[in-house]
């Protein structure tokens, strides 16, 4: 199991052909208190860098990027309920949606996670 | 930190204190003020409603008001011909809300004005004041003096708790009721205090000599009730209260009635009172208060959990290709814990209860008109 990030600040935990997609604790920091969470429909297919989800803060809604490409295969419904999740297990509980992917060439520009730190940094 | 176009923001007495506490700086209205602090939006925003809040709020304007004659009665006649407001009734030691209007029934600003019993005391929106000082002289310097108090800060204190914190330093403050204003010592310092506020709360504002602001900011800070609070719960804790922010729920396009601010207009300054008119825009807004404006300002609450922010073009239904009106102002209500908005639509759609649609994301979410304030204020009367 290979957790990827994006510089966008989104992680991917690859299990097969399998990706699971969350925004990392510095960008939950960075947002503030969670208050909503749009995810994309079961089925839908996502290009990479399309629009696939939405968080919300109190202030403002920031856009969540499709990292790669491929068809959403199951979302975390359990934000819908609760999005403080985001705030206070971003990496872990707070998974956003599972995608298939299309394109495993895609996998090769995202960053690990001592790259991802030093992005951060 | 540069404004847009490069000028450098201006900093408020209280800049160090703010930086020192963790504040996230933001750039607003030409300042450098800090959006929220370590606590972050939504805990101040609650802690403002269960305790008390201190807001920085030395970006807006103060302004004193004189008349040549020495009669305060006369700074209030001249201010008059400016506001659909009765300011010569605002007896010594009492503030009003009230509006700039311009020829159209626009409004140009928002203020509160206080009778200090010899002169007039006027608080401003900070993007605003240069404008509004240029506008005060242009109408009242014939028979007054326009003197920008840029040597004084001004502080917010607001929440349940604030009356009690407060008298640990001003005796009289428990004394003040809602829009009560006058000069006043806060520990010992020449400070100007008004039981009012932004907040939808109890609560009092603090004009205080600038050299002495952070000292007084410290003092009320010591008591462990008392968080500082940004810009940001400011504007969550106003748009559930159902207050207007200027330049966006109320400008130079929106005349009071249509922003549904007629409450503010007192009967003396409506068709048939004793001073009747005598403002800008007078035949627009007095007409439009005899037989109603096009549009209203409403309260929005929407049905799901997605909050509805301002720009939403606002639907009567699913299908219509026209939108009907706009969000001016939305966001999520910390206390209600639901998205709360505010919106212009025609009239015939403003009744409390109407559903409408408001477009967010290409989707068209249900909406419902909603009386205002969405939080139930709890002032002092």
């Amino acid at each position: 199991m290979t957790t990827l990030f994006t510089s966008d600040h989104e992680w991917l935990r690859i299990e097969g052909d399998v990706a699971t997609v969350g925004i990392t604790d510095y960008a939950q920091q960075q947002l503030g208190d969670v208050v909503f969470v749009d995810l994309p429909k079961a089925g839908r297919t996502l290009k990479k860098a399309e629009a696939a989800a939405v968080v919300e803060s109190v202030k403002a809604a920031s856009d969540v990027y499709a990292p790669i490409s491929g068809e959403v295969l199951e979302v975390n419904e359990e934000l819908s309920s609760e999005p403080a999740l985001v705030n206070s297990d971003a990496e872990g509980k707070a998974w956003f949606f599972k995608i298939k992917i299309a394109d495993r060439n895609e996998l090769g520009g995202l960053m690990d996670e001592a790259a991802y730190k030093a992005h951060t940094a | 930190m540069l404004a847009r176009d490069d000028i450098p923001l201006k900093r408020t007495r209280l800049h160090a204190l703010h930086v020192s506490l963790g504040a996230k700086m933001v750039p607003f209205a030409g300042y450098e003020m800090p959006v929220q602090y370590a606590a972050g939006v939504l805990k101040e925003h609650l802690h403002t409603r269960q305790k008390a809040g201190l807001f920085d709020v030395s970006h807006m304007g103060q302004i004193a008001l004189r008349a040549k004659s020495g009669r305060v009665e006369d700074a209030a006649l001249a201010l008059e011909r400016l506001v659909p407001q009765d300011l010569l009734a605002l007896a010594a030691g009492r503030q009003r809300y009230a509006q700039f209007t311009n020829e159209q029934g626009g409004i140009l600003d928002d203020l509160m004005v206080a009778n200090f019993g010899d002169h007039l005391f006027v608080v401003v929106n900070a993007a605003c004041k240069g404008a509004d000082e240029a506008h005060l002289r242009a109408h009242v310097s014939g028979s007054c003096l326009v003197e920008p108090l840029a040597d004084r800060a001004l502080l917010a204190l607001q929440g349940p708790r604030a009356e009690s914190i407060l008298a640990k330093f001003c005796a009289e403050a428990p004394g003040l009721r809602f829009m009560d204003a006058g000069p006043r010592k806060v520990a010992g310092l020449d400070c100007f205090v008004s039981r009012s506020g932004y907040t939808g709360e109890d609560g009092f504002e603090i004009s205080v000599p600038a050299q002495q602001a952070e000292q007084l900011a410290k003092a009320l800070l010591q008591d462990p009730d008392v968080l500082p609070i940004g810009l940001g719960a400011r504007d969550s804790l106003r748009l559930e209260a159902g207050l207007c922010l200027y330049g966006h729920d109320i400008d130079t396009t929106t005349t009071p009635i249509e922003a549904a601010l007629e409450w503010s207009m007192q009967k003396s300054r409506r068709q048939g009172g004793a001073r009747a008119g005598g403002f800008f825009g007078a035949d627009t807004i007095l007409s439009q208060l005899a037989i109603g404006a096009p549009r209203r300002r409403i309260g929005l609450k929407p049905e799901g959990r997605a909050p509805v922010r301002e720009g939403a073009l606002l639907f009567a239904n699913q299908t219509a290709s026209e939108p009907i009106g706009t969000v001016t102002s939305g966001g999520f209500g910390p206390t209600l814990n639901a998205p709360v908005a505010m919106g212009y639509v025609p009239t015939q759609l403003s009744p409390n209860g109407t559903q409408l649609f408001a477009e967010v994301r290409g989707q068209r979410l249900p909406v419902r008109v909603a009386a205002t304030p969405f939080v139930p204020n709890t002032y002092k009367r």
